[in-house]
């Protein structure tokens, strides 16, 4: 219920706090609760998807700081998922590089990347900025597809675990925390770049970029860094999806177009311009495709087996549907619900 | 001869990449058409292919009607379609922010072919054989099949059509005022509404009739269908987005780059060449070779 007009700082440690109530701290406890709890009960099965959200929501996280926050659309994601997952891949198995240094070096190459495929958004933006990363996009995954050499002609790479010591990290819990510390890491860079001045100038960019530069901002430099920023962090997920178990290849399959689609519904759905939002978005998009895989092995068995055939299908009508419902009904997505949802409760039995 | 380069082969490659790039012309065409009238980029034009050239193939072969009618149900499929997706969905999107709208229009294509795969199956079939096969002779020794001739020339016909109800018919002069400036359209007492659906339906119907052609020369009905019609990009990009002329050009420069580049060079250059070209027609000439060019201020 309403008991004050609002928050009031009176000190500018408090106004600079990044949580500002008590109940935020309460929420923080209760998320590292569920944080912990996850890995002690859910089934070998359920546990690999969080991990799978954890990978995704780096990637998410970077593509919502380029588009939720910088205004500049890219269909890329999936490209620089790939120019990660390759390099690490390489460098790790055939030049003997150490994961962490593998995985490094390969942020850094995305990271390079990305910032020559974000040259075009020195002179566009919008619509064409949006069909010169779809170009990147398709660039990208045809070279994945023919040159040879990335995988020295075996089609595929095939990591091993990474090791510390002698000790070799296979476990779905292991990994878990691993992914838990890095992705929270990752969110908290996320949420505190916009406390920046370079994190402010990403916004006015995507407010109004012509102001922005008379107002002294580089609008051209910022644009580019930006991309490379969000296209790092793509690597950086990909290069750890090329290490995580028990597939551990890197193939080209997994960095087609379908799947930038899916990192822009993610921050569609999650939310633009919401670094949790991304993380939501990650959960829903990663989580409601395995219920609906799940839901049609349970159909096996009984009656309406034939169902199963149009698996593929279904989940592409559906993930079509959930795209569209959002943008109609809800285009800030599962961010603003639940401020919604919030207000809702904070202000009953009042409507405003 | 020099360097054994065979002239009949060039002529046959260049009569295949011209069919090609008449095809991309007509699936252009649909794209341009919405983009001039509603500045939305339509990522599900390809699915218009696919749907239209499988209702023909349903029309024809599981219905048994006899070609033209099952032609007439794929062009009517498509209109029906783009009409509703208008009304249904890109309506409620005036307004909505550039990324908003594509994303709108890649979730519809991914519905359509989720539906499509459901409905058809990936495999898809050997559709009906109403555009002669044969081959044609030409000067020389140079053999071509003959559908690669109708597909230009149904392209030709199609274009000059849609150039001439641009400039003469009450209706195409209305869909350029709307192009031009929205409000003082209205203000003439066009109704905006109207000429937005009619982009659609007319989109819809180029993408049936580009998708009946693409399947008659490709030989088979299959959700392929959808990959070539992302060279609809370069396309437009290269023409311009807005201009129903730069669709020819696009389309006949990147048919036979495809064509040229996949004999000369590789396959997967075929696919890089496209996309590289529009990557530096935008750094260098954004607004592509006959687009308007719009002066941003604050």
């Amino acid at each position: 219920m309403a008991t004050a007009t609002g928050v009031y700082n009176t000190t500018y440690r408090k106004d600079f706090a990044l949580r500002h109530t008590r109940a935020e701290y309460i929420r923080l406890g209760l998320l590292a609760a569920v944080a912990v709890w996850i890995p002690y009960n859910l089934n070998a099965y359920w546990l690999s998807y969080a991990n799978l959200i954890l990978l995704a929501a780096i990637a998410a996280v970077g593509l919502n700081i380029l588009t939720g926050y910088t205004g500049l659309v890219s269909l890329a994601t999936a490209g620089f998922l790939g120019v990660g997952a390759y390099t690490a891949g390489n460098l790790s198995v055939f030049y003997h590089w150490p994961m962490p240094m593998a995985v490094a070096g390969a942020t850094l190459m995305a990271a390079a990347i990305g910032a020559v495929f974000g040259l075009p958004a020195l002179r566009l933006k919008g619509l064409y900025l949006a069909i010169s990363t779809f170009a990147a996009q398709e660039i990208l995954s045809d070279r994945f597809r023919d040159w040879k050499w990335l995988t020295r002609k075996h089609g595929t790479i095939v990591t091993s675990y990474p090791k510390l010591g002698s000790h070799v990290f296979k476990s779905n819990f292991e990994w878990y925390w691993i992914l838990l510390v890095i992705t929270g890491l990752v969110v908290f860079a996320g949420i505190n770049l916009f406390r920046t001045g370079l994190g402010r100038a990403f916004i006015a960019i995507r407010d109004q970029d012509i102001a922005a530069e008379v107002m002294g901002v580089p609008v051209g430099r910022y644009k580019v860094l930006a991309f490379s920023i969000a296209c790092g962090l793509a690597g950086f997920s990909g290069a750890l999806q090329a290490y995580y178990p028990p597939a551990q290849t890197v193939t080209w399959e997994n960095y087609e177009i379908a799947k930038s689609f899916i990192f822009v519904a993610m921050i569609i759905v999650g939310g633009l311009g919401s670094i949790s939002g991304a993380v939501y978005g990650a959960m829903f998009l990663t989580w409601v495709p395995a219920y609906i895989t799940r839901i049609g092995q349970s159909l096996q068995t009984s009656n309406f087996s034939f169902l199963i055939e149009k698996l593929p299908a279904v989940q592409l009508t559906l993930f079509g549907l959930v795209l569209v419902v959002f943008l109609l009904f809800e285009p800030r997505g599962l961010a603003r619900l639940w401020q919604r949802a919030k207000d809702y409760f904070r202000l009953w039995p009042f409507r405003y | 001869m020099i360097l054994g380069f065979d002239s009949n082969q060039f002529v046959a490659l260049t009569i295949n990449g011209l069919a090609n790039g008449a095809i991309l012309a007509i699936t252009a065409l649909g794209f341009v058409l919405i983009y001039k009238a509603t500045e939305v980029i339509n990522f599900a034009q390809g699915q218009f292919l696919v749907v239209g050239a499988f209702m023909v193939y349903n029309a024809n072969h599981t219905w048994g009607l006899p070609w033209p009618l099952a032609v007439l149900v794929g062009i009517g499929t498509g209109i029906v379609l783009g009409l509703a997706i208008e009304r249904v969905i890109l309506r409620r999107m005036i307004g909505e922010s550039t990324l908003s709208v594509i994303m709108v229009t890649i979730g519809l294509a991914s519905a359509l072919g989720g539906v499509s795969l459901g409905v058809w199956g990936a495999a898809g079939g050997v559709g009906p054989k109403f555009i002669p096969s044969g081959t044609v002779h030409l000067f020389g020794d140079v053999s071509v099949a003959a559908n690669r001739f109708w597909a230009i020339g149904v392209a030709a016909v199609m274009l000059i059509g849609v150039g001439l109800f641009f400039r003469y018919s009450r209706h195409g002069v209305a869909m350029r005022a709307v192009a031009d400036d929205q409000q003082a359209a209205m203000v003439q007492g066009i109704s905006v509404n109207k000429i937005f659906a009619m982009a659609w339906a007319l989109a819809g119907a180029a993408g049936a009739i580009a998708g009946v052609l693409l399947a008659s020369v490709a030989g088979s009905y299959d959700l392929g269908m959808e990959a070539f019609a992302i060279f609809v990009f370069p396309v437009v990009i290269l023409g311009g987005l807005d201009s129903v002329l730069g669709t020819v050009v696009g389309g006949i420069i990147v048919g036979l780059l495809v064509e040229y580049s996949k004999f000369y060079l590789t396959v997967s250059w075929s696919v890089i060449l496209p996309f590289a070209a529009l990557v530096a027609i935008l750094l260098v000439k954004p607004y592509g070779l006959f687009g308007q060019v719009r002066i941003e201020r604050v």
